[in-house]
């Protein structure tokens, strides 16, 4: 019933080299480099700060929540706390993000027709 | 550029959560008619990469730091729709679970960073390769492009919220210039950032890139047999 073959072993591979490649960089990212990033106030954050309307600025509901700002709540080492909610945090997007994308391809399996015009022919 | 709860006023929320809504609402329709099974998990990975990126604020200036957006490395790679939708799915994670961004201020960001971003840049980088050509230095230059008028229309977005809604009476002018200075530096990076990502899945598979699509190469010779002239 898949139809694996119709785009091409090639296409497969290089998505999925693609993905895997590109995963293991956002992880890496996530979870190692985002410790030495700056920790200075963002553009609006700074510009809010500067221009006198920062104190308008109210926490969030999810403020307490085990995540909050990059950190993984009663995980005392800095650099395994940011890492470690990184990873996390790429954990979430991926499923959210893969599941959400997946379900707006269901039953949409096929190529454009333009694409699959030997497909045709064969039947 | 996540605006926290509290800048901008209930009003002013609400409208942007109603055309938040809308958005994502024709987003969904968009990214179900131009996905399709190769480009969805690029899609989810365009995602992961730039909730990934936006952990890593650089320097820009004394005292302040920017970060990717990412809106138009999303568009330029899986197109608009679906570009738009993976900005939204970061905001929300990051709204959600990682308290940055208000809650009430959701819609807000999803209007500014993922709905202006990717449209814009959608269009510059679409009119920049179609009007000079599609060779190697006019795409990196369109995605930098790109990304850069990605980053300002956010701040033209948020500028227009905080005239509406903004909770502190302060100078709209002073702000705005505050605003587009930093942004301007940031937008810049974002701008190199984006073509670095799209220049290196383009040289690898430039067919998954969505916004070279239906842009044909120029030949290189019209005498030449064109078959095999380009790996």
């Amino acid at each position: 019933m898949r139809m694996t073959t119709d785009m091409g072993e090639t296409t497969h591979k290089a998505v999925a080299w693609l993905m895997l490649a590109g995963l293991a960089l956002s992880l890496v990212m996530a979870g190692f480099i985002s410790y030495y990033a700056s920790s200075s106030p963002d553009g609006l954050e700074s510009v809010a700060e500067s221009e006198g309307f920062i104190d308008s600025a109210q926490d969030s509901a999810t403020v307490g929540s085990p995540l909050s700002d990059y950190g993984l709540v009663n995980v005392t080492d800095e650099r395994l706390s940011v890492g470690l909610a990184g990873v996390i945090g790429v954990a979430i997007t991926f499923i959210v993000a893969l599941g959400l994308f997946y379900l707006l391809t269901v039953g949409k399996r096929r190529k454009p027709a333009s694409d699959s015009i030997q497909e045709s022919s064969g039947g | 550029m996540h605006i926290p709860d509290g800048f901008l006023d209930a009003q002013v929320s609400v409208v942007a959560g109603v055309v938040a809504v809308a958005g994502i609402a024709v987003c969904l329709r968009g990214s179900r008619r131009t996905l399709d099974e190769r480009t969805a998990p690029l899609a989810g990975l365009v995602a992961v990469f730039i909730f990934a990126a936006q952990m890593l604020n650089f320097p820009v200036g004394a005292g302040t730091s920017g970060h990717l957006i990412g809106a138009a490395l999303a568009a330029i790679l899986v197109g608009p729709y679906a570009g738009a939708l993976a900005v939204t799915v970061v905001l929300t994670v990051q709204a959600l679970f990682f308290a940055d961004g208000g809650l009430t201020a959701l819609g807000l960001n999803i209007v500014n960073m993922a709905l202006i971003a990717s449209v814009v840049a959608w269009f510059a980088f679409r009119a920049v390769v179609k009007t000079l050509g599609r060779t190697k230095p006019t795409v990196l230059f369109a995605a930098w492009l790109a990304g850069l008028l990605s980053v300002l229309g956010a701040v033209s977005g948020f500028m227009v919220e905080f005239a509406f809604g903004g909770t502190t009476a302060i100078s709209l002018s002073s702000v705005t210039a505050a605003m587009f200075s930093v942004h301007v530096v940031i937008g810049i990076i974002e701008g190199v950032i984006t073509a670095l990502v799209v220049w290196a899945v383009a040289s690898v598979r430039p067919d998954l890139v969505t916004g070279l699509r239906d842009i044909e190469q120029p030949q290189r010779s019209s005498t030449q047999q064109p078959e095999g002239a380009t790996a």
